[in-house]
Order: structure tokens, then C-alpha cells, then sequence
């Protein structure tokens, strides 16, 4: 698929803006803080609502305005769409596709589906690992919608339970009685949502690794071999209470691990209400990235780690166009000013992995440092005015 | 920040606190009583202080009602053998629509929600275990709402009631009835798929 049109109101720095893309490669060009990554960013929002940049919505409504309009026409397989998204701060974004207003925003997401490399893509395999369990959910809800409502559902209830947890810690700590009966139950719950949420990751990342591993020696030209493994802080609570806890195809059971999940809960209940939060489960889980055997966190060099990271996302790229049997088409790619991080040697490589995609749209600050494997169409950024000059 | 004197900031503002009227419908509202006429503003003001003095809970199922018991649990020809829990008055209004349902109802008045510090002692359960211990009501349907909250209130009853031999059962989901299947939302129709049923000939 790819972009054709995009017209945004608002959004950002931009009162109005008017866009004509191609398929194939576009680069915005422009110093910095023109207005470059607010283009790219808009499209990458109306794939999945979120910003690759901030956690709030609220900075993407220009400053003064009541809400910000994101319009694109996505043409996909020969057909065309028009998606519309208005942000509109503090409340709900309302969605339409081709012109009729869709009865829930989210219906939106998933019509346009992106991957996005950015230089904070460094994080996830430097980062906290927040940061890789939403690199992994956000895919998985690309990959299978329905997951959202796991997902959130999850969220949900184990916000619930750390409140229920956290009064009880507190009536202890005053030396009265917690009321823990509900406790069973927010348990079930848990172990419940928690273990179909853990089986899809895992499952997904089976997917996904052997993409990883092929992207990693290409980026890194053979250098050494990237490993990606599931941490699930289920097994390592387990094997702390000198259970076996199984290897990774036990993780794709959703029915065992939410047994284990069970099993552990109870066994740490009292650390549980002695800390007020919950314990075990996917909140808790982490992917562990290896290069040669070594942690990549913490062994690998800077280089070493922008590789991985790059081949995490062109891995999610790969996925996403594997998954293809529904002829969506596949995904656009959006490379926000990552050649400017990169060696000349990983610079070329990234730009010959990504030079056969149906669209890719890149922002630099200079022409220089778009890879010339990359040369296409180019629209020049100044001042929140992007002027198609190539 | 009041722009207007006196008892028409009062009345905006109070009208402000109603749910579903934000300060501009507060405003509109307000500006639409200054000019109606007396009368139909009386009739409200009455109306408004009435249902105040005149309406409590059934104190057999907590419904609203304007005598003791209401009108549900008054009625004879209702079968006494099936009960209905529900979160809210509200609720027992929508089933009752149906009109298929024929046996009385059970409000809790909320659901299970640690983080709004609600428990099971806020909720109306102990009433619900002193009305099921005279072994008049067989079966409970659990009507409450299908979100994280309804879902845990609902498995708790469960495991408190399948103990006294009460058939449990719990209110289905999935698609609505005379709607396009495109309109479901993924995660109705992902349970949907879930819950689907063979058919017989």
C-alpha cells in the first residue's frame, strides 16, 4: 500500500498543508525544526494512533487550535481509501473512511498499517523493558485486532488488582484486617487474560525471529548472530519456588501458563500484599535481546546496537508483508532521520533492505545523508511548507 | 471564574454537575428555564424535589420504587423461583423490555471496583445470601456488564452461590440482533466467534 494524498489541519505546526506522494522513495529535506518529522508523524499516527515521539496526544493539536485533522488517501491492491482522523484534545478522535463518519475511531486502525524507524528505536535494546513489550503488542494488534481487547482488558485488571493489593498493604501496615476476598478473583482474571496475552506474544515471536535473525546478518553483514528470547517473569517465578518451569512452547499454551500464573500468584501473595502490586504476569515480562551469546544490553557496542534495532524493525516490516493473505498490501515504510545515527557501512545496507518497498518516506536534515540507493522523489521542508522540488 | 451575577451562575454551575451537561449545555439550560414560563418551571422544580421525597429503594431488591417494596416484588404472578442480578436500577428497566423475563430482580447497586475503593460490603450481596437463604430461588441469572468490573462481580457471586446448589448462569455476548455483522466492533465479534454454537435440523 501507499500513501497517495495527505492534507492535515492544524496538526502540529501546520495550519494547512497539501501533499502529493508516489510510490517508492520520497525524502523531506529540511533543517531541523521545520516541520519535517511532523509530516511522516501524522501518517504513522493514522496507522496506529499513537506517536512514535510523545506518550500524549495533546502536543499534536497546533498550538492554540481546538483539534488537528489528519487526511489521507491510501491506495491499496488497486483500491482507494480516504482516512480521516480529527484529534481533537482531551476527548475522543473521530474517525471517517471515504467521507461516512465510522461509528468507533478505532474501526480506522489497521486500514493503513506503517512500521517506523526513528532514533529512539535505540531504547529497545538499550531501554527499560516497557519499551519492547510495546514494540511487541503494538505489532501483535497490527497482526490480530482482536488482541486490543486482551490486551486493554489486562491493563484493566491488574490496575484493579494493585488497588485492591495496595489497600490491603495499607490495612495491614495499620494493623487492621485487609478484605482479601475479592483477591481470588482479580486472580482468575489475571491469570485469565494474562496467559492468552503471553501465548500470542510468544507465538508471534516465534514469527518474528527467524525475520530478526535474517535482518540482523544483513544489517551487520555476518558480524555474529542475534538471538530474541521471551522472558516470562511466570517461569522465572517458578523456577524461584523450585518448580520446572518449562521451555518457550510451554508459553504457547495458553491453558498451562495460566495455571503457572495461578499457581505462582498464590504462591506470592504475601509478597504481594507486603509490596501492594502485582508480581507476575506479561506486565512483568521482557524480551531478551542476545548478540553472540552476550546480553545485548549492557555488551553491545553503539553500532552493534543500532543494528538490532534496525533489524527488530525491518523484522516487523517483514512480518507485517508475510501476513499479507489479506492482500492489504505492505506496509509503509517510515524512516525519520535514522541515517544521520548510522555508519556509512549500515547507512548502505539499511538503504539496500528498504530501496525495494512500495513506499518509503524518509526525513533528513541534509540531502546527504539520504543514501543514494534511495534516490527519488524529494520534498524540501521550510518553515511548516513542504514544496515538492524533485 | 463566574461571568454571569448571583443565582444564574448558581444554577449553571449546578446544572453543570449533572452528568452528560457540560458548561455550555449548562448555560443553554439555564438560559431556556429564565425564559420559559413560570409554570413549567414550577412543574420541574417539583417534579425535581418529589422523586426526592417520594422515591427510595425496594427494600427486598434495592429498584427504585415509591413504597416499601416495588412494584416487581409486589407482583404474584412473578416467578419466584428465578432471580436477575443486575448493577443498577437502570438495568432492571432495560431487561424488563424484553418482556421475557418473568421472575424477579436482584440490585446490586455497582460493581466490584478496588480502584473506586468499592468492595463486596458496598454492594447489596449480603442482602442478595439473606434473600437466597429461605431456598425459594433456584436459579440466578447474573446480568451484570460485560467489562473487567461486571466480569469479577460476576465470578465472585459464582463462587459464593454454587456452593448453596443454585443453578449460576451468566448473560451471553455477542453480535446484536438486527444489525450488520460489519458494525460489530472486533472484540464483540472475536467473542462472538468464540461462543458460536453448532446447528441442528
Amino acid at each position: 500500500m501507499y500513501v497517495s494524498d495527505l492534507a492535515l489541519t492544524d496538526f502540529r505546526s501546520y495550519g494547512e498543508a497539501l501533499l502529493s506522494l508516489d510510490p517508492g522513495i520520497t525524502a523531506f529535506v529540511g533543517p531541523n525544526g521545520q516541520g519535517k518529522t511532523n509530516l511522516v508523524e501524522s501518517i504513522g499516527y493514522l496507522s496506529t494512533f499513537s506517536s512514535h515521539r510523545v506518550a500524549s496526544d495533546a502536543a499534536l493539536v497546533r498550538y492554540g487550535a481546538s483539534r488537528a485533522i489528519i487526511q489521507a488517501k491510501v491506495v491499496s491492491d488497486e483500491r482507494t481509501s480516504v482516512l480521516e482522523l480529527e484529534l481533537v484534545s482531551g476527548k475522543a478522535n473521530r474517525a471517517r473512511l471515504n467521507r461516512s463518519p465510522l461509528p468507533r475511531a478505532r474501526e480506522l486502525l489497521g486500514m493503513l498499517r506503517t512500521v517506523v524507524f526513528a532514533p529512539e528505536d535505540l531504547s529497545l535494546v538499550k531501554g527499560d523493558p516497557d519499551g519492547r513489550r510495546r514494540f511487541v503488542d503494538e505489532l501483535l494488534v497490527l497482526l490480530s485486532p482482536k488482541l486490543a481487547g486482551v490486551r486493554s482488558d489486562y491493563e484493566r485488571v491488574v490496575r484493579q488488582r494493585n488497588a485492591l493489593l495496595k489497600s490491603a498493604a495499607g490495612a495491614r501496615r495499620g494493623g487492621g484486617n485487609a478484605d482479601l476476598r475479592t483477591l481470588d478473583v482479580w486472580d482468575e482474571k489475571a491469570a485469565a487474560a494474562g496467559a492468552q496475552l503471553t501465548a500470542a506474544r510468544v507465538r508471534m515471536l516465534r514469527d518474528l525471529r527467524p525475520h530478526v535473525q535474517n535482518a540482523y546478518e544483513r544489517v551487520s553483514s555476518g558480524q555474529s548472530q542475534a538471538e530474541i528470547a521471551y522472558r516470562a517473569s511466570v517461569q522465572q517465578a517458578m523456577s524461584d519456588q523450585g518448580s520446572e518451569p518449562g521451555g518457550e512452547d510451554a508459553l504457547t499454551n495458553a491453558d498451562l501458563v495460566e495455571a503457572q500464573l495461578l499457581e505462582a500468584m498464590s504462591r506470592l501473595r504475601p509478597k504481594e500484599i507486603e509490596r501492594g502490586v502485582s508480581l507476575v504476569g506479561p506486565h512483568r515480562d521482557d524480551l531478551e535481546l542476545r548478540l553472540g551469546g552476550l546480553p545485548a544490553k549492557g555488551y553491545a557496542s553503539h553500532g552493534e546496537s543500532w543494528s538490532l534495532a534496525l533489524a527488530l524493525r525491518l523484522a516487523s516490516y517483514e512480518l507485517l508483508k508475510a501476513d499479507d493473505w489479506r492482500s492489504d498490501g505492505e506496509p509503509v515504510l517510515i524512516l525519520d532521520d535514522v541515517f544521520a545515527e548510522l555508519d556509512s557501512r549500515r547507512r548502505n545496507r539499511l538503504a539496500e533492505l528498504v530501496a525495494k518497498a512500495e513506499q518509503v518516506l524518509i526525513t533528513a536534515a541534509v540531502a546527504e545523508d539520504v543514501p543514494e540507493q534511495l534516490e527519488g522523489a524529494r520534498v524540501d521542508v521550510m518553515g511548516s511548507v513542504a514544496t515538492r522540488v524533485r | 471564574m463566574s461571568a454571569y451575577d448571583g443565582v444564574v451562575q448558581e444554577l449553571i454551575d449546578e446544572l453543570g454537575q449533572l452528568p452528560g451537561v457540560g458548561p455550555k449545555s449548562a448555560q443553554r439550560i439555564a438560559f431556556h428555564i429564565l425564559s420559559a414560563d413560570t409554570e413549567r418551571v414550577h412543574r420541574l422544580a417539583t417534579a425535581l424535589t418529589e422523586v426526592k421525597a417520594r422515591v427510595r429503594f425496594c427494600e427486598i431488591c434495592g429498584n427504585v420504587s415509591e413504597e416499601d417494596q416495588c412494584r416487581i416484588c409486589r407482583d404474584p404472578r412473578r416467578d419466584g423461583g428465578l432471580l436477575c442480578v443486575v448493577e443498577e436500577a437502570k438495568d432492571v428497566v432495560a431487561i424488563e423490555r424484553t418482556r421475557e423475563f418473568r421472575g424477579r430482580y436482584h440490585v446490586l447497586g455497582g460493581a466490584i471496583n478496588p480502584i473506586d475503593g468499592v468492595g463486596p460490603d458496598d454492594l447489596r450481596i449480603r442482602e442478595l445470601m439473606t434473600r437466597l437463604a429461605d431456598g425459594e430461588v433456584t436459579e440466578v441469572i447474573i446480568a451484570t456488564d460485560p467489562n473487567v468490573e461486571g466480569e469479577a462481580t460476576a465470578t465472585y457471586l459464582t463462587r459464593m452461590l454454587r456452593p448453596m446448589g443454585i443453578v449460576v448462569s451468566r448473560l451471553a455476548s455477542g453480535l446484536p440482533v438486527g444489525g450488520d455483522l460489519e458494525y460489530a466492533d472486533e472484540i464483540t465479534l472475536g467473542r462472538a466467534f468464540e461462543g458460536r454454537r453448532s446447528i441442528d435440523v
